[in-house]
C-alpha cells in the first residue's frame, strides 16, 4: 500500500495528491463507519434468515452436526398441520379487521383532531397512549377486563342482565375479543400518521375550496383524504407488516388457546417450533413467513409508486 | 368575533364530539379499571367495577415495592434499554453519516441493503437467530440482548438519521474539509451537535421499543434475577393466577413509569413516527 501510494505521489501533480489525500482520508472514515452496522446487521438480521431457510430442508432438533436432509418434507409438515391453517386465517382476519374497522377509526379521529386546541391535544395523546404500552402490559389489562370471573365485561353483563361468556377461554368470542384489543393498541398509531398527513396539507387549499363553498366533508372526500394518499397506503402496510408479526399481544390474553384456536403465524411459530426445538420446522414456517412478507413489500412499492405517478 | 365562534363550532361538529368522547371512554375505561382494582379485594370486582374501591389501603402496592422483583425487573430494563440506546444512535449515525456525506461507490447499495429490515418483521429468523446467539454464547445475558436489539434497530435508525443528515447544510460540511478537517472530527464536532433533535427522537424511540420488547428477552433470559419487567409481569401473573388485585396492583406500578416517560418525551415519539413514516 505504502509503496504504491508513493509511486502514485511522484507521478502526479499537487492538485491530484491533494485528492488522493481526501480519498485516504474518506476510506479512513468509511472503514470505521460504515462496518458496525454492516456486520450487526448481517450477522444478526440477514444470516438468521438464511440459516432458517438451510434449516427448513434438515430435521434437526439444534444439537449436533447438521446431517439429516430430508427435502421439502418440513414445509409439507407445516402446510398440513392442523394449527397452522387457523394461524394463517387468524392472520388474515387481523389484517382485514385493521383495514375495515381500525383504519377508517383511526381517519375518523384524525379528522377531527387534526386541528388545533387544548381539548384536541389532550384527547391526541390520550388515545396515542395505548400504542405507547407494552404489548405484554396491554394484553394483561384486557386479560382481566376479559375475565370471566372478576373481569369487568361479566361485571358490565351483570349490569345489563347479560351473562357474558369466558370470552378468551371460547373458540367462538375469543378472536374478536383480540380484535378489540388490537383496535385500542393500535389505531392511535394510525390516527398519528393520518393527523402528520392532514397537518402537511396547505391551508390555501382548504380555504380556497371553503371560500368556494364547498362543504365539509366534501372537502374531507375529495381533498383532504386524496391528498393524505401516501400517508394512507404507509398505514396500510404498517397495519398489514404488524398483523403478520403479531405476537407480543396474544401470548398474555389467550397463549394461543383454547384449544390452538387464536395461534398467529409468530405465535404457532413459537408454539411448534422454538418451544419444542424443532428447527427444521421453524425453519419452514419462517421462510413462508418471509415469503408473505416478500409479497406484501413488492405489492406495497408498486401500490406506492402508482400513489407517487398521481 | 362573531365570525370567529361560528368557525369554531364548524371545525368539529357535535356528532364528531360524541364520537371522540366514546373513543375516548373506550380507551380510558381499561386503565382506569386496572388503576382502581389494585386497591379492590377480589369480590369487590365483579359487584363494583366502576364505582370507587372501599378502602384506599395501599396493602399490595407496598408489599410489590418492598418485595424482591419490581425494581430488580425494573433496573434490568432500563439497563437493557440504555445500553441500546447509547449503542444504536452511535452505530446508526456512524453509517448514515458515511452514507449522506460521504461520496463513495456502493452508497446506495448499502443504504438499500439496511433498509431490507424494514420490511421484515424480526420475528421471522427468531428461532435461528437464537441458535446463533448460542452458538456465540450470548444467551443468558444482558448484553446479548443489547448487541441484538442494536441490530434490530439499524434500519429505522439509519434511515431517520440519513433524512435528517441530507437536509444540514452542505456548506457546512465543505468548508470543514477546506480547513483540512477529517470526515471522523466533521462527524464529531459539527454534524453531532447540529443533530441533537435527531438524537433525542431516535433515542426515545429506541428506548421504547427496548423497554416494551417481551419476544427477544423471552427466548435469551434464563436466570429470573436478569428478567426484564414484561418477563417479570408474566411470571408474576403466572404465579398469581387469578388473584386479580394483587395483578392489577402490579401492573399499575410496571406501567407508571412508562407512562410518564410518554408524557414527557411524546413529542419525539411522534416526530420519529411520522417523519420516518411520511418521509420514508
Amino acid at each position: 500500500m505504502a509503496s504504491v501510494a508513493t509511486g502514485a505521489d511522484i507521478a502526479t501533480s499537487v492538485g491530484l495528491r491533494r485528492r488522493r489525500f481526501m480519498e485516504r482520508k474518506s476510506l479512513l472514515a468509511l472503514l470505521l463507519f460504515l462496518p458496525p452496522a454492516l456486520i450487526l446487521f448481517t450477522l444478526f438480521i440477514v444470516l438468521p434468515m438464511v440459516d432458517a431457510a438451510t434449516f427448513s430442508f434438515f430435521d434437526w432438533n439444534g444439537y449436533g452436526p447438521i446431517t439429516d436432509f430430508v427435502g421439502f418434507e418440513n414445509y409439507a409438515d407445516v402446510l398440513t398441520h392442523r394449527n397452522f391453517g387457523t394461524a394463517v386465517r387468524n392472520s388474515l382476519i387481523v389484517v382485514a379487521v385493521s383495514l375495515v374497522i381500525q383504519l377508517p377509526l383511526a381517519m375518523w379521529c384524525a379528522i377531527a383532531l387534526s386541528e388545533r386546541g387544548v381539548h384536541i391535544n389532550v384527547l391526541r395523546t390520550l388515545f396515542f397512549l395505548p400504542f405507547m404500552l407494552a404489548e405484554v402490559a396491554a394484553g394483561l389489562i384486557w386479560k382481566f377486563v376479559y375475565d370471566g370471573n372478576y373481569g369487568l365485561l361479566p361485571a358490565i353483563g351483570d349490569g345489563i342482565g347479560v351473562d357474558m361468556p369466558f370470552v378468551l377461554g371460547d373458540k367462538l368470542w375469543v378472536i374478536p375479543a383480540i380484535m378489540l384489543v388490537i383496535t385500542w393498541k393500535y389505531f392511535g398509531f394510525h390516527m398519528m400518521i393520518f393527523i402528520a398527513g392532514l397537518q402537511s396539507i396547505p391551508t390555501e387549499v382548504i380555504e380556497a375550496a371553503r371560500l368556494d363553498g364547498v362543504r365539509k366533508w366534501q372537502i374531507v372526500r375529495h381533498i383532504k383524504i386524496p391528498m393524505i394518499r401516501s400517508a394512507i397506503v404507509i398505514s396500510v402496510f404498517f397495519a398489514i407488516t404488524g398483523a403478520l408479526q403479531l405476537f407480543d399481544l396474544i401470548i398474555p390474553l389467550s397463549n394461543g388457546g383454547p384449544s390452538h384456536s387464536s395461534h398467529t403465524i409468530v405465535t404457532f411459530l413459537y408454539q411448534f417450533g422454538i418451544l419444542r426445538m424443532k428447527l427444521g420446522f421453524g425453519g419452514a414456517v419462517s421462510v413462508i413467513l418471509f415469503i408473505a412478507c416478500v409479497i406484501v413489500a413488492l405489492a406495497y412499492r408498486r401500490i406506492l409508486f402508482r400513489v407517487e405517478q398521481n | 368575533m362573531v365570525d370567529a365562534s361560528r368557525k369554531r363550532q364548524s371545525v368539529i361538529s357535535p356528532i364528531q364530539w360524541v364520537t371522540l368522547a366514546i373513543v375516548a371512554a373506550f380507551v380510558i375505561v381499561p386503565f382506569y379499571t386496572t388503576a382502581l382494582g389494585g386497591f379492590k379485594e377480589i369480590g369487590e370486582l365483579r359487584v363494583n367495577p366502576f364505582g370507587l374501591p372501599a378502602s384506599w389501603d395501599p396493602v399490595r402496592f407496598v408489599e410489590i415495592l418492598g418485595g424482591p422483583r419490581y425494581f430488580s425487573s425494573l433496573w434490568n430494563s432500563f439497563l437493557i434499554a440504555a445500553g441500546t440506546v447509547v449503542l444504536s444512535t452511535l452505530v446508526a449515525s456512524m453509517t448514515a453519516f458515511a452514507l449522506a456525506h460521504i461520496k463513495f461507490f456502493g452508497s446506495k447499495f448499502i443504504l438499500g441493503y439496511l433498509m431490507l429490515g424494514l420490511l421484515f418483521p424480526t420475528a421471522t429468523g427468531i428461532l435461528p437467530l437464537f441458535i446463533k446467539m448460542r452458538d456465540l454464547g450470548m444467551l443468558d445475558s444482558h448484553w446479548g440482548i443489547i448487541i441484538v436489539q442494536v441490530a434490530f434497530s439499524v434500519s429505522f435508525s439509519v434511515l431517520l438519521f440519513h433524512n435528517f443528515f441530507k437536509e444540514l447544510p452542505k456548506e457546512l460540511i465543505d468548508a470543514a474539509r477546506m480547513d483540512n478537517c477529517g470526515y471522523v472530527k466533521i462527524y464529531w464536532y459539527v454534524t453531532l451537535p447540529l443533530s441533537l433533535p435527531i438524537i433525542a427522537t431516535v433515542g426515545v424511540f429506541n428506548f421504547v421499543g427496548s423497554w416494551n420488547s417481551f419476544l427477544l428477552p423471552l427466548i435469551v433470559l434464563n436466570s429470573e434475577d436478569k428478567y426484564t419487567w414484561p418477563l417479570g409481569i408474566m411470571q408474576f401473573q403466572g404465579q398469581f393466577g387469578s388473584d386479580w388485585p394483587r395483578i392489577l396492583a402490579f401492573l399499575t406500578l410496571s406501567i407508571l413509569p412508562a407512562i410518564g416517560f410518554f408524557l414527557l418525551a411524546q413529542r419525539y415519539i411522534i416526530s420519529g413516527l411520522t417523519g420516518g413514516a411520511v418521509k420514508g
